[in-house]
């Protein structure tokens, strides 16, 4: 359950966020998690409802925007859908291939009052 | 910019119209809302891993500084890390300074084998906590104080998901399976077969009674990460310990940057003359 730590991780960019623009509350936490980030979605979801309570986040509204994974052929520079990690180009079978999404782990916005 | 808050500048406001217009009405000036129910939008663009990471390339920086060389061994519950490190440290025998830090959820057991091999230890224990993190290496750092030119390694707790994502500024991470757990491991847990840069596996005297494909388990293992590499050994008899013994002393292991300042310095004290890596390094030195 290493989503654990990373909400917690979460609230503490959340507070200081909300620190560092004299603000009171968190009204909506934006994040961006990849299809590849190695999170599990059920298990972030009990994650969050673990942490959260009796922190900032407590009532903060989140939304989420799963990002889909995409890789680009090593060999012939396809573009494609990636639904685990490192599958080979569905044209020529390369496996060295350059991951371009998928992986995101970030906060990417806040709306603070 | 608005002279009450400041605003403006990267931030943006929600306004209630209804109160805006009285505001605007008694003020006779264009601002906007400041009480009641202000709001701020803030682009934060921040890595959830952003502390962690940082710490770990700090960590980087320490370890290169002394010329160290730290490996992050990962495995599932029981594949026999703590076995292969009495092992390894009985081997190497003092020839290479080593420390050892212990990752486990309760008791310091594993701290207190490897403390029988006379190595330094330290024992974390992280509760519920399934996976260490760069800030607790670095906490253990202080306690340890591994010398110039040693071998850290870190054992981390038995885990084969969460462990992945936290990079503790090693050089290498290796990954221990061992033939009972089915040759397919690399598929069910494919996120750390693809940070990792070698492959144990152990427990090869258990091959003849167990149902384990060491060539399909390395097929598996290449499709997640083409270039990992492996180790085949037997950490109780000691077969194929040898291998990893000398994986551990292959110089392509360590910093390629202290090597080029090695050579430098041999160079230097022979007097030939240096070529550094830039004429610019050249210079200087
Ligand atoms: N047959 C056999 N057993 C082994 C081998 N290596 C380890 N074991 C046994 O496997 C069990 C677990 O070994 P440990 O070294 O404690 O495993 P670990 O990975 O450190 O375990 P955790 O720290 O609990 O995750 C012990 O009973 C070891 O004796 C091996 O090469 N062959
Ligand atoms: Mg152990
Ligand atoms: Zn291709």
């Amino acid at each position: 359950m290493h989503e654990l730590s990373i909400v917690m991780n979460i609230v503490e960019i959340a507070n200081d966020e909300v620190l560092k623009h004299h603000a009171q509350k968190v009204e909506m936490i934006d994040l961006e998690i990849g299809e590849l980030s190695g999170i599990d979605f059920d298990a972030f979801d009990f994650a969050w409802s673990a942490v959260v309570h009796a922190t900032i986040l407590q009532h903060a509204e989140r939304k989420m925007h799963r990002v889909e994974g995409k890789s680009i052929c090593g060999t012939c520079g396809h573009h494609f859908r990636l639904f685990q990690l490192y599958e080979p180009c569905p044209l020529c079978g390369e496996v060295f291939n350059d991951i371009i999404s998928g992986q995101e782990l970030k906060v990417k916005q806040m709306i603070l009052s | 910019m608005c002279a009450t808050c400041g605003c403006g500048t990267g931030t943006v406001h929600f306004e209630r119209p209804d109160v805006s217009q009285l505001h605007l009405a008694n003020q006779r000036q264009p601002v906007h809302e400041h009480f009641p129910k202000q709001k701020t939008i803030v682009e934060v663009e921040r890595d959830i891993l952003e502390k962690n990471n940082r710490l770990a390339e700090r960590l980087k920086g320490f370890f290169e500084a002394r010329n160290m060389f730290v490996l992050n061994l990962v495995s599932a519950p029981g594949s026999g890390k703590t076995t292969l490190l009495e092992k390894t440290l009985q081997a190497l025998n003092g020839t290479v300074a080593c420390a050892v830090i212990e990752g486990d959820q309760q008791t310091t057991n594993d701290a207190d084998r490897i403390k029988k091999t006379n190595t330094p230890v330290v024992q974390i224990n992280t509760g519920k906590g399934c996976h260490l993190d760069a800030e607790m290496i670095y906490n253990s750092l202080k306690i340890l104080e591994p010398v110039n030119n040693s071998i850290l390694f870190i054992e981390n707790v038995g885990n084969l998901v969460c462990p992945a994502m936290f990079d503790l500024g090693e050089n290498k991470r290796v990954i221990v399976i061992s033939v009972t757990e089915g040759d397919d491991k690399p598929a069910k847990y494919p996120d750390m077969f693809q940070s990792a840069d070698l492959c144990i596996i152990n427990k090869t005297d258990l091959l003849p009674y167990v149902n384990f494909d060491m060539e399909s388990c390395k097929v598996y293992a290449r499709k997640v990460n083409p270039a990992i590499k492996f180790i085949e050994l037997s950490a109780t008899t000691g077969t194929g310990l040898t291998d990893w013994l000398t994986w551990l002393r292959s110089p392509a292991n360590y910093h390629t940057t202290i090597q080029d300042n090695n050579t430098y310095l041999a160079n230097r004290s022979s007097g030939n003359t240096v070529n550094m890596v830039t004429d610019n390094m050249h210079a200087i030195l």
